[in-house]
Formats: C-alpha cells, sequence, structure tokens
C-alpha cells in the first residue's frame, strides 16, 4: 500500500524535555485513521510536526513519494492538510462564504473579489455534505456543529487530502455528531484521508478503519478498528496488559467499606450544559471519593458545579444536608469548599507572586482584621505548610515562578488546606509532578481526610484512583455511570468497567 | 440548540440595527433641519457643512479600518495639524506638490505607527499615544508655534475653497471619491477581507495563512494617509497651517466609527455607515447651532463633547451585549 | 520607606528596572549639576516639586489600575471636571456666605463626582467587560466637555488663599502637594504591600483566572482600583488649580493620560498587570518632570521635549514586551 502520509522516527523535544520518541504515523489515501492516547501522549506535537507548527529534531515525513518541506501552517494548507482545531480557526464574525474562501478568493478583473462566484462555491462545497445554509450570514450565528462543517467545507473546498480532526465531537450533541459522521464518511468517498483525533473511543468504531495508540511520546500500535476490541485500545492506551483486565473484569469487586461519617455532599441529577448532563455523588466526613472516566467524560466540569463556578441547568447539591449550590468560588471558600483545578498555570499559579502570597491567596479573608493583614500569622502559617509539606523553597517570598512544578503544587495544595476545607475538590493533583512529590502529596491527602474531612479526587492516572479512592465514581460522556468500592478494585477492574460501562443497568445512582 | 434559529434572527437584526440605525437617525435629523430653519436647506449651508464636515470624514474613514483590524489610531488629530503646516509650506507650489507631500507626511507617521506596532509589539494604543506626542510636538517645531499662512497666489487653496465644476467644494469630491475606493477595498479585495478577519480573530487568521502584518501595516499606513489629506483640507479650507489644531479629532473619528456600527473589538464595520455617523456627529453640531441661532435655547460649543462621549456610551453598551451573545455563540 | 525597611526582600526583589529608573534619575541630576545653570537651588527645586505633585498624584492612581492589566484614559478629563467643579462651589453665593464650610466642599464635593466617574469606569470594566482603553475613552471625551459646559469654557479666576495652599501652600519649606504626594504614596504602598485589597489587586494583574477561583473579589477590587486612580485624578486638578488660582477646563489635566501612563511604565509598572510599584510612580513622575526641566532649561523648545516624551514611553514599553518575550 502507497501511504498518503507516512511519519516516521520522529523526535521532538522542548527545552531538553523529550514529548515524541520515534513516534511513527502511517495513512493510507482514503482511509478514517483515529490517533488515541491519554492527556500528553504526544498526539498534538504530532499533528503540529506534521503541520509545520513544530520543527521536528529527528526523523522523516514522506508525503506520497517525496520527502515533506513544510516548515508553516500555510504550507501545509497548499501540500493538502488541513487541520480542523479544536478551538476553531475560524472567524465568527464573518460570514460563511469568507471563512470558505478565505486567502483563496474568487477574482474578477485580477483584484476583485467576485462574491456571486464565492457565495456559489461555498454553496456547493456545503452542499456536498448535505448542508443548506445561507452562506452570507455571520459564522457566529449558527450552532458549533455547522461551524465545525463550515472549517471542514474550507478544508475541502482547498482540495485537501488529508484532513486533520482534533476532539471534533467536544462540543457536539448527539444529532450534530451524527451529521459531522455523515461528513466524514463523505469524505472518504472523495477519498480524502481523515485523521481523527479523539477520546471518545466509541465513536471510532463507527466510522474509523485503523487507529494508532500512543502513549508518552511513543506510538504503540496501529491495529485495524474492524478487528480490535475497546478493551484493547485501552490497554493499550494505558499501557495494561488487556488478558489480566479481562480475567479479573470479571471477578467481583463488592467490597465492605471502611467506617463512613455523615454525608458532607450529595449531588443529585446535576447537570451544567452538554459537557455534564447528568451526574451524582454522595461525599461523606473520612473519605476520597474518586472521579474516573476518560478525559471529556465530565469530571473537571462536576467539579467546576460543585466549586460554584458553572450554575446548575438543573439538579439538586446539598452541603451538610442543606440544598443550595454556591454562588462562586467565594462562597464556596465560605461553605468550606476548596478546589484545587487541573491547569495549575492557567488557573491556580500567580506566577510573579511568592511563595507566601500564592499560598494564602485562598485564605486572605480570615488573615485579615478590617482589611489589614496579620503577617505573623501568615508567616507562621506558611512556615508551617513549607515544613509539613517539604516544599523545597529558597525562601517564603521566592517567586512561585522559579519552583518546580511538584513543589508549585504543593504550594497550591497548601492553599486549599491552610483554609480547612470540609471538601476538598482536587482535579488532576499530581500531574506534571515527579514521583517523589506525588508519593508525598497522595499522603497529604490521605491524612487530611483521616482527620474527618471529604475529599474529591480527579485523576487520569487510575493507578492514583484505585490506590488513593475509597469510591470511584466512574464517568462517560458527561454522566456518572457506576460506582466502584475500595477494597476490591483493581485498575484492571477500572479499566473494564471504563470500557463495559454501556452494558446493565444505566439507571445506576449514587446511595 | 434547536431554539437558536430564533436567537440568530434576533441577532442578525442586531447586527444590521446599527447601520440602520445610523441612516434612520441621519436621515431624521435633516427632517427636522430642514423643517425647523428657514436656512438649513439653503446651498450655502448644505455645501459649507460638507465642506467643514470632510476633514473628520476623511480621518473617519481611516479610523475605520484600524478598528475593524481591533486596533486603534489615537494620532490622527496631531498628524492632520501636523500636515496642515507641512501642506501650508508647500503651498506656494500649488496643489500637485501640496497634496502628496501632505499624505506622505501623515503616512510617514503611520509607519512609525505600524513600526511599533508590528515590529516592537507595543499596544496600538499606547504607540499611537506616543505618536500623538510626537506629531504634536513636530507640528509645533517646523511651524516654530506659529500659524502658517499659505500662498494664497497659488491653486492650493482652490481646494478647500473652490467649487469643482463650478458645483461642490473640492474637499467633498476629494472625500467622496475617497469613500468609494476604501468601499471597494474593503468589500471587493483580500486585504479588505484580511482586515475584517484580523480583527474577528487574529489567530484564526493566521491559522488560515493570512497575511496578517501587511493587513495591519496597510491600516495604519492608511489612517496616517487619511489625517495627511484632513490636514491638507484644514490649511487649503482655512487658509492656514494649524498646528495646535485637531485635539479631540481621535475622538469624533472614533465616535463616528461607532457610531457607524463598527464593532470596536473588530471583525464587523461598514464604510457608508462610517460616513453617515461622521454626518450624524456634525450635523447634530449643525442643529444646535442653528437653534442657538434662534435664540429658543443656548447650547454652547462644549456640549459637543458631551454629546460625542453620550453617542459612544450609548453604543458601547450596545455593543457590549452583542460581543457577550457573539462569544456565548462561540461558546469560548 | 521606613515600611520598606521590614521588607528587605521585597526591596531586593524590586524590578531590575527600578534600578534602572534611579541611574537615569542620577544621570539626569549630575548632567543638571554640570551644564544646567542656577540647577543646584532652592527656587529650582520648588518649581519641579510643584510641577512633578500632580503628575505623581495621577500616576499613582494608574498605577494601580495598570496593576490590575487595565489602564485609564480619562485621568486628564476627570481633572478638569473635578477642577472646574471646586471654584463653582466656593465662589457660590452658599460658599461666600460660609466660606470654612465652602471651601471643605470645594475639595470634598469634586473629590466624590470623581469618584464617581471611577465607579462608572470601573462598572464598564469589571461588569460589562468592556476594554479598559474603550471603556475610560467615554469620559476621556465627555469629562472635559461636562467641565467646559459648568464653567461655559469660561476660565474662572478667584483668590481665596485657604484654597490656594493646595497648591501653595508650604511645609517645612517645601510645597504642600510635595509631602501630600509623599503621604498618599506611602498610604497606597501600606495598602497594597499590607491589605488584602492590595494582595488581591496584585494577583486579580497576575492572574484573573486564578485570584477568581481562590475566591478573590474581582470586580470589587477593580471598580475599586478606577474609583482611587479617579479620586486623585480630582485631587491632582484641584491643585492644579490653586497652583494657578484659576481653573481653565481646557487645559487643566490635558495630555495628564500620557504622563501618568509614561510615569506608570517608566516606575516599573508592567501593562501587563500584576505589579503596582507605588514609589516607581513618583520615581517615573521625577524623571519625566527633570527631562522636561533639563531640556526647557537648556534652550530646547517644549515641543522638543513633546517629541522626547513620545520616545521615553515608546522605549520603556518596549523594554517591557522585550524582556517578557
Amino acid at each position: 500500500m502507497n501511504a498518503l502520509v507516512s511519519m516516521t522516527g520522529i523526535d521532538k523535544s522542548f527545552a531538553g524535555v523529550p514529548a515524541l520518541t520515534q513516534a511513527s504515523l502511517e495513512i493510507a489515501p482514503g482511509e478514517v485513521h483515529a490517533l488515541i492516547g491519554q492527556n500528553g501522549a504526544g498526539k498534538s506535537t504530532m499533528i503540529k510536526v506534521l503541520t509545520g507548527v513544530y520543527r521536528r529534531d529527528g526523523g522523516r515525513v514522506i508525503m506520497g513519494r517525496e520527502d515533506s518541506q513544510i516548515t508553516s501552517p500555510r504550507e501545509a494548507q497548499e501540500a493538502g492538510i488541513a487541520t480542523i482545531y479544536q478551538e476553531l480557526n475560524l472567524v465568527p464574525l464573518r460570514s460563511v462564504t469568507e471563512n470558505i474562501i478565505m486567502g483563496y478568493e474568487p477574482k474578477r478583473f485580477g483584484c476583485f473579489v467576485d462574491w456571486r462566484e464565492g457565495n456559489r462555491r461555498a454553496r456547493d462545497v456545503l452542499s456536498r455534505f448535505g448542508i443548506d445554509i445561507d452562506v452570507t450570514e455571520p459564522l457566529g450565528n449558527f450552532s458549533t456543529a455547522i461551524q465545525q462543517l463550515v472549517a471542514i467545507a474550507r478544508a475541502v473546498s482547498l482540495d485537501a487530502k488529508l484532513v486533520i480532526m482534533d476532539e471534533p465531537t467536544s462540543s457536539l450533541d448527539a444529532s450534530e455528531v451524527e451529521v459531522l459522521f455523515g461528513v466524514v464518511r463523505e469524505l472518504k468517498n472523495q477519498c480524502v484521508s481523515v485523521l481523527y483525533v479523539s477520546h471518545f473511543l466509541d465513536e471510532l468504531f463507527q466510522i474509523c478503519d485503523r487507529v494508532t495508540t500512543m502513549r508518552d511520546g511513543r506510538t504503540v500500535s496501529t491495529r485495524n478498528v474492524g478487528e480490535t476490541k475497546k478493551l484493547e485500545m485501552i490497554a493499550d492506551m494505558l499501557g495494561r496488559n488487556k488478558d489480566e483486565i479481562e480475567a479479573e473484569g470479571m471477578t467481583d469487586f463488592a467490597g465492605a467499606n471502611a467506617k463512613r461519617g455523615d454525608i458532607l455532599l450529595r449531588a443529585q441529577n446535576v447537570s451544567t450544559g452538554p459537557r455534564l448532563t447528568h451526574f451524582d455523588l454522595t461525599l461523606h466526613r473520612g473519605e476520597i471519593v474518586g472521579l474516573g472516566g476518560l478525559l471529556g467524560s465530565g469530571r473537571t466540569e462536576a467539579a467546576r458545579a460543585l466549586f460554584g463556578v458553572d450554575g446548575l441547568d438543573a439538579g439538586v447539591i446539598e452541603f451538610d444536608g442543606h440544598p443550595g449550590q454556591p454562588s462562586g468560588p467565594g462562597d464556596a471558600i465560605d461553605m468550606r469548599i476548596g478546589f484545587l483545578p487541573e491547569d495549575r498555570k492557567a488557573e491556580g499559579i500567580i506566577p510573579d507572586m511568592s511563595v507566601r502570597e500564592n499560598m494564602t491567596l485562598a485564605l486572605l479573608p480570615k488573615l485579615a482584621a478590617r482589611g489589614q493583614l496579620d503577617f505573623a500569622r501568615e508567616r507562621a502559617i506558611v512556615e508551617a505548610f513549607i515544613t509539613d509539606l517539604g516544599i523545597k523553597v529558597a525562601h517564603m517570598d521566592q517567586p512561585i515562578r522559579e519552583l518546580s512544578g511538584g513543589n508549585q503544587q504543593k504550594v497550591l495544595l497548601a492553599r486549599w488546606l491552610a483554609t480547612e476545607p470540609d471538601i476538598l475538590i482536587l482535579d488532576e493533583p499530581t500531574r506534571g509532578v515527579d514521583v517523589g512529590a506525588k508519593r508525598e502529596i497522595q499522603s497529604f491527602i490521605r491524612s487530611y481526610v483521616d482527620k474527618g474531612f471529604g475529599v474529591v479526587l480527579i485523576s487520569s492516572e487510575f493507578e492514583e484512583l484505585v490506590e488513593g479512592a475509597d469510591r470511584i465514581v466512574v464517568m462517560h460522556e458527561g454522566r456518572s455511570v457506576r460506582e466502584l468500592h475500595n477494597p476490591g478494585i483493581t485498575e484492571n477492574i477500572l479499566v473494564g468497567t471504563l470500557a463495559h460501562h454501556d452494558r446493565g443497568d444505566e439507571a445506576w445512582n449514587a446511595q | 440548540m434547536l431554539d437558536e434559529t430564533a436567537f440568530d434572527l434576533r441577532n442578525y437584526m442586531r447586527r444590521n440595527s446599527a447601520s440602520v440605525t445610523v441612516w434612520v437617525a441621519l436621515l431624521a435629523l435633516i427632517l427636522f433641519g430642514l423643517m425647523r430653519y428657514d436656512n438649513f436647506g439653503s446651498a450655502y449651508n448644505f455645501s459649507s457643512f460638507l465642506n467643514y464636515n470632510a476633514m473628520f470624514i476623511a480621518i473617519a474613514l481611516g479610523m475605520c479600518f484600524v478598528i475593524m483590524t481591533g486596533g486603534i489610531d489615537l494620532s490622527v488629530g496631531s498628524v492632520a495639524a501636523f500636515t496642515s503646516v507641512v501642506a501650508a509650506y508647500l503651498s506656494p507650489y500649488g496643489i500637485q506638490v501640496a497634496l502628496p507631500g501632505a499624505i506622505v507626511a501623515g503616512v510617514g507617521f503611520g509607519a512609525i505607527n505600524a513600526f511599533c506596532i508590528i515590529v516592537l509589539r507595543i499596544p496600538p494604543f499606547i504607540a499611537t499615544l506616543a505618536t500623538m506626542l510626537a506629531a504634536k510636538g513636530g507640528a509645533l517645531v517646523i511651524s516654530g508655534a506659529q500659524t502658517i499662512s499659505v500662498d494664497w497666489g497659488s491653486n492650493f487653496t482652490k481646494l478647500g475653497m473652490g467649487q469643482a465644476f463650478g458645483l461642490f467644494p473640492w474637499a467633498i469630491v476629494i472625500v467622496a471619491g475617497l469613500t468609494v475606493v476604501l468601499w471597494l477595498v474593503l468589500e471587493k479585495t483580500t486585504i479588505g477581507r484580511t482586515v475584517l478577519a484580523i480583527g474577528g480573530s487574529e489567530d484564526a487568521s493566521n491559522l488560515m495563512g493570512l497575511n496578517v502584518n501587511r493587513a495591519k501595516a496597510f491600516v495604519y499606513l492608511l489612517s496616517g494617509g487619511c489625517a495627511g489629506l484632513a490636514g491638507l483640507f484644514l490649511a487649503s479650507g482655512f487658509g492656514a497651517g494649524q498646528p495646535l489644531e485637531g485635539i479631540g479629532w481621535e475622538l469624533s473619528a472614533i465616535a463616528s466609527v461607532v457610531v457607524g456600527g463598527t464593532l470596536l473589538t473588530g471583525g464587523m464595520g461598514s464604510i457608508p455607515a462610517t460616513v453617515a455617523g461622521a454626518l450624524l456627529l456634525g450635523l447634530v453640531f449643525n442643529v444646535l447651532n442653528f437653534e442657538n441661532g434662534q435664540g429658543t435655547i443656548s447650547f454652547s460649543a462644549y456640549w459637543q463633547m458631551v454629546i460625542r462621549g453620550g453617542f459612544l456610551f450609548a453604543v458601547i453598551l450596545l455593543q457590549a451585549r452583542v460581543i457577550a451573545k457573539q462569544q456565548r455563540a462561540i461558546g469560548s | 520607606m521606613e515600611r520598606a525597611m521590614k521588607f528587605p526582600r521585597q526591596v531586593a526583589s524590586m524590578p531590575l528596572r527600578f534600578h534602572g529608573g534611579i541611574a537615569a534619575l542620577l544621570v539626569l541630576l549630575v548632567f543638571n549639576a554640570i551644564f544646567t545653570p542656577n540647577f543646584l537651588q532652592m527656587q529650582t527645586l520648588f518649581v519641579n516639586i510643584s510641577q512633578v505633585a500632580t503628575i505623581a498624584i495621577v500616576a499613582m492612581g494608574m498605577t494601580l489600575v495598570i496593576a490590575t492589566g487595565g489602564i485609564d484614559l480619562s485621568v486628564g478629563a476627570v481633572m478638569a471636571l473635578a477642577g472646574a467643579l471646586a471654584p463653582l462651589i466656593f465662589l457660590s453665593d452658599f460658599g461666600a456666605a460660609n466660606p470654612t464650610l465652602g471651601v471643605a466642599l470645594a475639595i470634598i464635593l469634586p473629590l466624590f463626582v470623581a469618584g464617581l466617574c471611577g465607579v462608572f469606569n470601573g462598572v464598564m470594566v469589571a461588569v460589562l467587560n468592556v476594554q479598559p482603553i474603550i471603556a475610560t475613552l467615554i469620559l476621556f471625551i465627555s469629562g472635559r466637555g461636562i467641565a467646559q459646559v459648568l464653567t461655559n469654557g469660561n476660565l474662572q479666576t478667584f483668590s481665596n488663599p485657604s484654597f490656594s495652599y493646595l497648591g501653595t501652600g508650604k511645609v517645612l519649606g517645601l510645597p504642600f502637594q510635595g509631602w501630600l504626594a509623599v503621604a498618599i504614596a506611602c498610604v497606597l504602598f501600606w495598602v497594597i504591600a499590607r491589605t488584602s485589597w492590595g494582595r488581591y489587586l496584585l494577583a486579580i494583574g497576575g492572574n484573573e483566572r486564578a485570584a477568581f477561583l481562590s475566591g478573590g473579589p474581582v470586580r470589587r477590587v477593580k471598580i475599586g482600583a478606577y474609583v482611587v486612580c479617579a479620586a486623585l485624578s480630582g485631587l491632582a486638578g484641584l491643585i492644579v488649580v490653586a497652583i494657578n488660582s484659576a481653573s481653565d477646563a481646557a487645559r487643566n489635566g490635558n495630555l495628564m493620560e500620557l504622563d501618568a501612563i509614561a510615569a506608570a511604565v517608566v516606575g516599573g509598572a508592567l501593562l501587563q498587570g500584576g505589579r503596582a510599584p507605588i514609589f516607581g510612580a513618583i520615581l517615573g513622575a521625577v524623571i519625566i518632570q527633570l527631562v522636561k526641566y533639563t531640556l526647557l532649561a537648556n534652550g530646547v523648545e517644549d515641543e522638543v521635549a513633546l517629541i522626547a516624551k513620545a520616545v521615553i514611553i515608546i522605549l520603556a514599553v518596549w523594554m517591557q514586551q522585550f524582556r517578557r518575550s
């Protein structure tokens, strides 16, 4: 088979940290090829190497029969590679036509844009996918799904041979997904290849021919979708043995739970939008409840709902038996809830501020008497946490940006521990943290819970969930679908549950 | 998602309502003036009104392009003052020298803006504020802080005071021509559409492979050139280069552009509506003058700025809602 | 500066530019000492202090706004508005009848109105999410217009020694407004270093999202920054009026937004937010005033000084961008 694109032995590192190691990818003409992997597996780096956003450190990229010369997105476009990014690379204020023909407008007299011809072309290419809309309307007036299809139409109108779709369905509802799939099949009929990056494995079975799995910057496997089980894909993504999972997955995982305290938090039928449609959770004093699920399953959205960042569309949240969602983070902190966000850089640290200032940010209202800060108390608290958590700093007034990821994370953890919340929500508390710091952070979480507080733990690392959580609520596509109890949970059981959630009781509810 | 159609329709109406409103308001004000004041519709008032406002329209046109990219040019008033002095100095050589001279001087300041913004990556409002200072200082330096009288012997003052074909003042003819050309550029050329795309989303424009820097340079050069033209009108219409003029012109221009329905965050805008916006603002003061002339009220000229600010406030409030809706629709 | 002694590390970690600013100041002083005639005289000091105080006061307010990642273009217009109100009040019949109360009201009411302007700016930015430059443009345009409407564009001259003390009084032989500026600086420095409001201010500028998720009252703090900035501008407007014993709404505070932004940036404020070097703003104001003075005293025209100021602004901002990237 003569591949359309063949990438072999790709190396790429950022500031000495390898993102890709000998990665490879091969896409045949006219196939729909899935690319899957955990966060940080190297999928997007791979795409960006292919489209010339990044320059590779080593390896070959062959397009057709020749070595690829692509060094910029523009050149990639001209070579027939179109990318539909997660954040749409379109201009919502401009018309559908403009978004399709921009940069390649049909001209009259060599200089004036021929709008009639442009509109005709836009309608033409959209009608090939069975879409009939007013192409002179601003793109922003249409739904996300249509916007996505317009992005694809743009790609097709540029005679793309390969369309790369990065998480195309993450913000679409079910009927929109169907339309998108229709388009993907149509592309395939027209012998356009599609590289399909998605976290939703079920989708792959509907439209993909082959699937390449990446893990830790390496290519793990390339399989024919038709001959592959979901379990095998997940096993590849996580680096597990499928047979082991299967063997254990069948065992009984019921286990009597350790002593629980009173109910701290109860969420019922919570929904905040398309990404979180039905979420149930019960949290007792003295326990860690894990939220398990693949990326995009609604874990973070659930945390944001509990912390009052996203308003509820439906459902009830009760704290200590009193119904009512916090009106915002400030209110949540008053209600003794803490939330460690997933994205440390964007939502956690204030880079130019010192360790001390970062650590006491959520505590400020309690540190201040009539607005004036109690520095002595602040220093004492910070000092204590630096010692307790073993944070490695030169001094507490060192800017936090100078710390390693693990130490930054400990400071942020201390930010919340210092407020002594009843409920602490931790979103990926150990991501991007070295092994030593990770163990330490995990043991702090456990000792905190032992004092009678409750923790909601979100993690992509199943090992962390299985070892750390007393119960795991499994989430899938915005719904909580199952609950597992420790002791007795193993990673393989968890993975098995993820893969087989749709078998059996949909009507599961938190007790 | 199904009820989105209703929302689309409303949004669509609102999108066009701004430019529709400005035309309706303009017509209403003209009708009001015609009915209320005797000389309002006179050829003299008509022609002198347009002649006086020609320079403001020119500046507003350049500003419109800058704002459509999401930028801003605060230097236009000072640049116009500077080029009025340049034009006055060049007036003995006739309009054929003074016209290109003034425009080149204006484009020169535009080039400084473009350099600071594109190469040095300085935020537009800081860069153009600095150029505003520099142009003001420059105008005072080259004029010795004096008004520079133009040469009445050459054909220079014909531009501002003479009539083209014995009908319209030249300034109006030139500005009308400029309006048509820029309208074509915006609606019909790649660079015009790129300007709008940049204002809509600079990142997306880059990813689409559009030449973003070229379009940004174009708008600042254009704005400088338009300010140069306005300076020329100023010198030839009033018979002198005036280094101290131009204060607050940038704000009139911004107000005209925004009243004309151009989104302040960029990405959406209309050339004819901008002209209508400039005319509307000018006409408000024309009407105030008439009203004062009748002695029924005495609005001082100082209300101008307050009214401009009020206009801007109203439009921004409207836009803030549109933008918020838009952002929600994009889901960001 | 006595407070600063308690924070040795904070001083040590002050931005390099602060030290660069001190170096620039020293160069200017040495240059003037050698080349400028009559520089080392008390009279020179008085002139410079009385002129720099207004810039410094507005620049400190601007520093707070810039620290949130915003900008306030309306400072000059607010100066004009406050400056126009004051004489209207103490020259009114009521003010003439109750001189003491009249002067007190002539100071308090304009400051209150200025504060309201700040509320307007702050609500536009923090609640309606309008970009700061556009939001403050409205008052930039109409603030001065309102001042001119109030005074009908007339120059209001007056002789009122107790009000004029604001601009011409001397304490320990130095201009009163200089002391006032220093006092304000100390208060603001204390607020930023020692109160939760100050901490939130810097946090919002440093990472608004993180500050919000940590329970920071983002809206309140932002509005507060604009209010303080506007009130300080109002105060500066009163001082200018007091110095001149006349209020000219057309000229009071004209181009002040530029001086204030330049002083704040030269003093080390980052346009992206997250830093509020209050004493840096004073340093920046002094540098800008000295540059102006140096040029003037050495026979360079006022106009050229404008160009020099433009170059300083561009250089200062460019160096920031350069260092960030």
